[in-house]
């Protein structure tokens, strides 16, 4: 039993740290939100230099990492900084694919930083169900509509999952294809996404389906716990901070028990969720794979309510204004509940998976 | 014990329901249901409609051109108001600063200020808050010396509902710092023209702009603007916070809040079954809708003691409390029951967003409004000043 980080993993935990509180601050992330694109090349960039790419992916695939503990490391400190660039949608998810597809030319340049991808499947009326697919490819022509697509406007391909003669098959779709339309949109916690409708548009088979969407889907939760997890540190780590600073009645509020103990039952909750992000890292490849991710998806997304809730609560006002760090955070914690199956999907898969 | 309306209050409520039927314009309840801000021209209008039928101020006695009517009847009202999505009364003016003056203001300032109040001359905005002095509003700081015929405010007041629209301002201000806290408070009326004021907006995390800051530099406020006697204020502030507290539970809200989330949940699938019949999301609503009728009972007990007279003390904490907890889950419903569809930053805030924000239930920005409704648990009293207000009251002991 050893529950320390491998060197490799405590170093990049360290840079990246280090990184993301230089330069991702409250003023700098709050003029990407305002941005345009929503998101930066810079800090893409300067991060794929720091080798936060290639740590999402295993050696064979050109990277250096790629394991459960990887994901956690890197996500858990985007988490931290609030981070809206789509490291999870385009880098993850869209490289994964490819390389479970063996497009490797391409995997390189996502490991490069030059390569931006969106993953196209969930459709309007599919809520969490990963195997609602209502659109049709016939000769190799996709038609139908994807909802909600993290990162379709900045990606140079769209990978879309469509019925090929009843079975779900992965497609790479070209952003100048003719058919394809993307409407895009803000996210209320940042990013951007879109609604995509494909017209007679062409793809190129990649030859893998839903076992892949699976997998890949395993692999964000795992990101996205851990992510949800860093979130949820800032936002304690904050309301620690203010408890102790601010004072009403004379005194820092913090000294009040009804909020003392009100914080200490986040910090009861964090380490819960903590062990959470562990078990699910730990268990990504064995078979308890599925029962163990909707255990931590659960408790994240009950754990992540709470501890949004009560970090507003216990600052007041001031964490209702969006120049204030914890109002950013407190949104990614709560909108991360809105992908991969909400606190009830996953408690429902449990409760399947365990009776099975 | 008999839980039925009498036969007038069951008039009345036909009454109320016709006028909404026929006057309130559709397109404000759409606006409403929609989620949607109204304008500021949209509120005027909606006071003007209710005004030239005499029901602008219902708590209001009949001599200050008020309907006067009883707790129960402003509860049905309230209720009736909310089922038809008609717009919110804008309170500053209506119900917070008027009781007020007519309590504890002189005769000049009552027909000077109510009749304006009345009829939208004027529209108020409330200075409390201070950065230093929230849920301990006598900490408050900003400062009114007085010099000769007036006095000069300065410092600044924070979380200022609708102070954009503002002409007026009611402020509690310092103007005796050596006695204590409570004792050195004045109430003052200041319009927002004078030089030396600055609103600032402040964006909330849904995007919205609807509180400000105000700030006061060398602010010449007319000595005939104070209410009542100087270094009473905190008298009248705690006079009128109780009258801020009426239709605290928000009742018809929370009624109208839930037939959305249970439209919501009808229209959503899930594993190819509507979201309202999946066993964890209807045991949600239920556990909700339970508890929102237990509350709605409470409500009306105590709006039936107070229709006879005697006043809501810790009763109004509790309300507020319950009601608060209630709405906030019946938000956190609304985001659940859309799914990923919640995503988007659907807000009325960002110009034209909503013309590119797909909605494919009609929610409208229900993620947003979850967000958004999390002030109600801080705001007019967090819900810890209020259980520390029950706790005093009931245990006699400090909190």
């Amino acid at each position: 039993m050893n529950f320390e980080l491998t060197e490799e993993r405590q170093m990049l935990q360290d840079t990246l740290r280090r990184y993301l509180s230089d330069k991702y601050t409250t003023a700098k992330r709050n003029d990407i939100l305002a941005s345009d694109a929503g998101m930066s090349a810079d800090i893409w960039g300067e991060l794929a230099d720091l080798g936060v790419l290639g740590a999402l992916f295993t050696e064979d695939q050109g990277g250096f990492g790629g394991a459960g503990f990887d994901l956690a490391v890197v996500f858990e400190e985007l988490g931290r900084a609030g981070v809206v660039e789509p490291f999870l949608d385009s880098a993850l998810m869209g490289g994964r694919l490819l390389a479970m597809a063996g497009r490797d030319d391409m995997v390189e340049s996502v490991i490069a930083g030059t390569l931006q991808l969106a993953v196209a499947h969930g459709e309007p009326g599919g809520r969490y169900d990963l195997d609602h697919v209502t659109t049709i490819a016939q000769g190799g022509k996709l038609t139908g509509r994807k909802a909600v697509v993290m990162n379709a406007e900045a990606a140079d391909h769209l990978i879309v999952s469509a019925r090929d003669a009843d079975e779900i098959a992965l497609f790479l779709v070209d952003k100048d294809a003719p058919g394809l339309v993307v409407q895009g949109y803000p996210l209320l916690a940042g990013g951007r996404a879109a609604e995509v409708t494909l017209e007679g548009t062409p793809g190129d088979a990649l030859n893998i389906g839903l076992a892949a969407i699976e997998d890949v889907t395993a692999l964000a939760i795992v990101a996205q716990t851990a992510e949800t997890l860093g979130a949820m540190e800032t936002a304690t780590a904050l309301t620690k901070d203010y408890l102790g600073t601010r004072k009403q009645f004379g005194r820092p509020i913090g000294t009040f028990q009804a909020l003392a103990h009100r914080m200490a039952d986040l910090l009861i909750e964090l380490e819960q969720a903590r062990s959470a992000v562990i078990n699910a890292a730990g268990y990504l490849e064995t078979d308890a794979r599925d029962l163990t991710l909707s255990a931590s998806k659960n408790l994240i997304g009950r754990v992540g309510r709470l501890v949004a809730e009560e970090a507003i609560q216990m600052h007041g006002g001031i964490a209702m204004t969006q120049e204030y760090e914890l109002a950013h955070i407190a949104k990614r914690i709560v909108m991360a509940d809105h992908r991969f199956g909400d606190t009830d999907y996953h408690l429902e898969r449990f409760i399947a998976l365990s009776v099975a | 014990m008999d839980l039925s309306y009498t036969d007038d209050e069951r008039a009345f409520r036909e009454e109320v329901r016709a006028f909404l039927r026929d006057d309130l314009p559709p397109d404000f309840s759409d606006k409403v249901r929609k989620g949607q801000e109204l304008t500021k021209a949209d509120m005027e209008r909606w006071h003007a409609i209710l005004n030239a039928r005499g029901w602008l101020a219902p708590n209001w006695p009949k001599a200050f051109g008020g309907a006067e009517w009883n707790a129960v009847q402003r509860h049905i009202f309230e209720e009736e108001a909310a089922a038809a999505r008609a717009p919110r009364i804008v309170p500053f003016g209506l119900s917070m600063l008027a009781p007020v003056l007519q309590k504890f203001g002189s005769k000049a300032q009552q027909d000077h200020w109510l009749p304006r109040i009345l009829d939208g001359s004027d529209w108020w905005c409330q200075g409390y808050s201070e950065p230093g002095a929230g849920s301990d509003l006598a900490s408050l700081k900003t400062k009114a010396v007085r010099d000769g015929d007036h006095y000069i405010v300065n410092g600044q007041k924070t979380w200022t509902t609708l102070g954009q629209h503002a002409n007026m301002i009611f402020c509690l201000v310092r103007t005796d710092p050596t006695v204590k806290q409570q004792e050195g408070i004045s109430f003052l009326l200041i319009d927002m023209e004078t030089p030396g004021i600055e609103v600032r907006p402040i964006v909330l995390l849904d995007g919205s702009a609807e509180v400000n800051e105000v700030w006061f530099t060398d602010v010449k406020v007319p000595a005939e603007n104070l209410v009542g006697e100087e270094n009473k204020g905190w008298t009248y502030a705690k006079y009128l916070l109780s009258h801020e507290r009426t239709n605290i539970a928000g009742v018809g809200f929370s009624q109208a809040g839930l037939a959305s989330v249970k439209r919501l949940a009808r229209a959503e699938n899930h594993n190819g079954k509507p979201l309202i019949e999946n066993p964890h999301f209807a045991a949600r609503v239920a556990q909700v809708e339970i508890d929102l009728r237990a509350m709605a009972t409470t409500n009306l007990r105590i709006i039936s003691k107070a229709a006879a007279g005697s006043a809501p003390g810790v009763e109004a904490s509790m309300l507020k409390v319950k009601g608060t907890i209630i709405r906030q889950e019946i938000n956190d419903l609304a985001r659940r029951a859309v799914g990923p569809y919640a995503m988007p930053f659907a807000s009325e805030a960002v110009e034209g967003a909503n013309d590119m924000i797909p909605d494919p239930h009609e929610a409208g920005p229900v993620a947003a409004q979850y967000f958004n409704n999390r002030k109600l648990s801080i705001f007019g009293g967090s819900n810890e000043i209020q259980r520390s207000i029950i706790a005093k009251v009931t245990m006699g002991g400090g909190a």
